[in-house]
């Protein structure tokens, strides 16, 4: 199967929260399975990450939460995504994230959850597989 | 998480040790390793409480001066960390290590936009002096050390601390506070940093400047490898790292017109423990032997208790894993080993579920029990650096010494460790290391029991603490109440001062303690640094 282009994600740390190893190691893994990968940095705002993803024009929007905020910060990016019109951007989240949140941020329209510890095969796959469905 | 590199042959005997910092590990060492390596027992270790200290800054050792412990404490009100303090107060903790929530960390006010979602969620909420007053009721503030995880905003929280002792009737000189205050650290791992690099730096030098003319049993600065590790960086990293950031402070502090003596004796280390035992241990005997070197040869520093490298060493939050939690309480007590036979000065763990949540009363204390024990039934205290000796630790101890010179030297080649953390190299470096050892613990080259060995099926799901939007709302509600209560003109007064000495760049303490005092909040005091100084650029590269 070919991709008619490289596929763009933009791993975006919200809030206050400054642990981002997490976020940078799979920003590598991403780009060495062929990603074209857009880091934040530290402390955005919703509104922030919203901006830069329609600046850079990308196909997915990774989150990395590692403060248990997972559940109200998407929802609330969620919202301005579709005010905006970006509704196509598939939204992810990765980190501390309890199995038992994952059907509350799916129905948030969360497409893939990533808890901690994830293999990067497996996170490779699913955003592939899911983002050339769209 | 820190476990070494194994090559093993087809009957799976050991070929090839190779530990995070590089170093090979032979089968076995004899006094010929020793004496290829220029082993020299004056020169490389002398006796326990003598330069350079490898051994131990104490003679006695554990003998005389147990290890304090230190577990981190606090989160949600002020009530809850008072409440929690006085717990293991009375279970025995002889220090107390308090943690902020983010929005306090990074300089905003409960009510402040900014902070929504996060007040009191992974640490206390202070906004004002109010908030230490209930924070440290009825604790003897002269009695127990405490240390104050903040850093951009050290200088507000030490200011504080300074004032609710005053309130209480604790003369300034009889307080002892650790804030942890260095934002160099923060840039590399952890990330709550606010300002750039120039003014954090100075903002961390008041601190110490003001804490030694003014607060003689304070700690003013923490110089924390220990973030620096978790992020990515090798052992040998993290101690190098530390030190160049350490000198970093002492340069500032000359051109102050301090001299060394006068200061370098009030730093502390904060170092991490996870990873292989033999390989922390030497790690922590050669730096204690680096800094002391550093300290006498650079810096010229006389006096032999400024020599000391005295350090928290604990925590070992990377190596905790989430898959099987209940294995993390045996790591701890071999993370808590690797610092007792280092020579720590004091000692916290990280608490078995902190791998995903702030830990209940019940697991802070097995981590303090899991210390305990080991001072009190082991013998851990029998006698001064056990290890000494030891063909193998003491070649692995010379070798972790040139190793950590060597990451020192690279630093140097990158311009020194302020421009290799303002534009981003040395976060690049750990960050690159953090993926490669994900990778290694993917494919199964690097061991993690319960992860990719020895693993469940079905992983147990994980609880979170729970995150009250009640108190938070409440906080806000109480901090509106009392921002209209308060003398107004008292604050103005005091901001305004801060103001002017903010920028005429004078040392911000004394004025803060001012506004401590006259109940101006937290984000107000940022507030005016925030405006004069501005943010930190991140250079966003990995």
């Amino acid at each position: 199967m070919t991709r008619p282009r490289t596929i763009r994600i933009l791993l975006a740390k919200p809030g206050m929260d400054g642990h981002d190893r997490g976020a940078k190691v799979v920003a590598q893994a991403l780009r060495d399975a062929g990603f074209e990968v857009i880091y934040t940095g530290l402390h955005q705002t919703v509104e922030s990450i919203v901006a830069a993803a329609m600046q850079e024009d990308v196909d997915i929007i990774g989150l990395s939460i590692m403060s248990g905020a997972h559940i109200p910060i998407s929802k609330k990016l969620i919202s301005l995504m579709k005010e905006k019109g970006l509704d196509d951007i598939m939204v992810v989240v990765g980190g501390v994230i309890p199995n038992k949140d994952i059907p509350e941020l799916k129905e948030i329209g969360v497409t893939g959850v990533f808890p901690g510890g994830t293999p990067f095969d497996h996170i490779v796959d699913f955003l592939t597989e899911n983002v050339s469905r769209n | 998480m820190g476990v070494a590199r194994y090559v093993t042959d087809e009957k799976g005997a050991i070929k090839e040790v190779v530990l995070q910092s590089g170093i090979q590990v032979q089968s076995h060492y004899g006094p010929k390793d020793l004496e290829s390596r220029g082993f020299d027992y004056d020169q490389d270790l002398g006796e326990p409480g003598e330069y350079p200290f490898t051994r131990s800054i104490h003679p006695q050792g554990f003998r005389s001066r147990p290890w304090t412990t230190r577990q981190y404490t606090g989160f949600g009100t002020p009530e809850e960390t008072n409440e929690r303090c006085k717990l293991m107060i009375s279970h025995g903790q002889t220090g107390l290590n308090v943690a902020f929530d983010l929005p306090t960390q990074m300089g905003y006010d409960s009510d402040d936009p900014m902070a929504e979602g996060e007040v009191g969620r992974v640490g206390m909420a202070v906004d004002s002096l109010k908030d230490f007053e209930i924070a440290f009721k009825d604790i003897k503030l002269d009695r127990i050390g405490v240390g104050l995880t903040i850093n951009a905003v050290a200088t507000i929280a030490l200011a504080m601390f300074q004032a609710v002792a005053e309130k209480y009737g604790y003369a300034k000189d009889r307080i002892s506070a650790t804030p942890q205050n260095d934002i160099l650290k923060e840039m590399i791992g952890r990330g709550a940093w606010i300002f750039p690099v120039e003014p954090g730096v100075k903002l961390v030098c008041d601190c110490i400047e003001y804490a030694v003319k003014e607060l003689p049993r304070a700690n003013p600065v923490s110089i924390c490898g220990y973030h620096i590790r978790e992020s990515g960086a090798t052992p040998a990293q993290e101690i190098g790292y530390a030190i160049l950031i350490a000198n970093a402070y002492i340069d500032n502090l000359i051109a102050r017109g301090l001299a060394p003596d006068d200061f370098v004796g009030r730093f502390s280390f904060n170092l991490n423990v996870f990873g292989n035992l033999w390989e922390q241990v030497a790690k922590f005997r050669a730096a204690r032997k680096l800094w002391a070197k550093n300290l006498k040869e650079k810096y010229g520093v006389k006096d032999k208790k400024n020599l000391f490298l005295r350090g928290l060493f604990g925590g070992g939050g990377y190596g905790l894993t989430k898959a099987q939690p209940e294995n993390n309480i045996m790591r701890g007590a071999y993370y808590a080993l690797a610092a007792a036979l280092g020579g720590a000065q004091t000692i916290a763990l990280c608490s078995y579920d902190e791998a995903y949540t702030i830990p209940p009363p019940h697991s802070a204390l097995i981590s303090l029990r899991t210390l305990n024990l080991l001072m009190d039934e082991v013998g851990l205290r029998d006698t001064v650096d056990p290890l000494a000796g030891s063909y193998f630790i003491e070649s692995l101890t010379l070798d972790m010494e040139k190793k950590i010179i060597a990451e020192m030297d690279q630093v140097t080649e990158m311009g020194g460790i302020v421009k290799a953390v303002a534009d981003g190299a040395i976060q690049r470096l750990v960050s690159r290391q953090a993926y490669e050892f994900e990778r290694g613990i993917q494919n199964g080259e690097l061991i993690k029991i319960g992860v990719n060995k020895d693993a469940d099926e079905e992983a147990k799901d994980v609880e979170l603490h729970e995150y009250s939007y009640e108190s938070a709302e409440q906080k806000i509600a109480e901090l509106r109440q009392f921002k209209q209560a308060r003398d107004q003109r008292a604050v103005t007064e005091s901001l305004k001062e801060l103001e002017r000495v903010v920028r005429a760049g004078e040392n911000v303490m004394p004025v803060l303690v001012k506004c401590c005092h006259a109940y101006a909040t937290v984000g107000e005091m940022c507030g005016i640094f925030r405006q004069i100084y501005g943010e930190f650029k991140e250079p966003v590269i990995f």
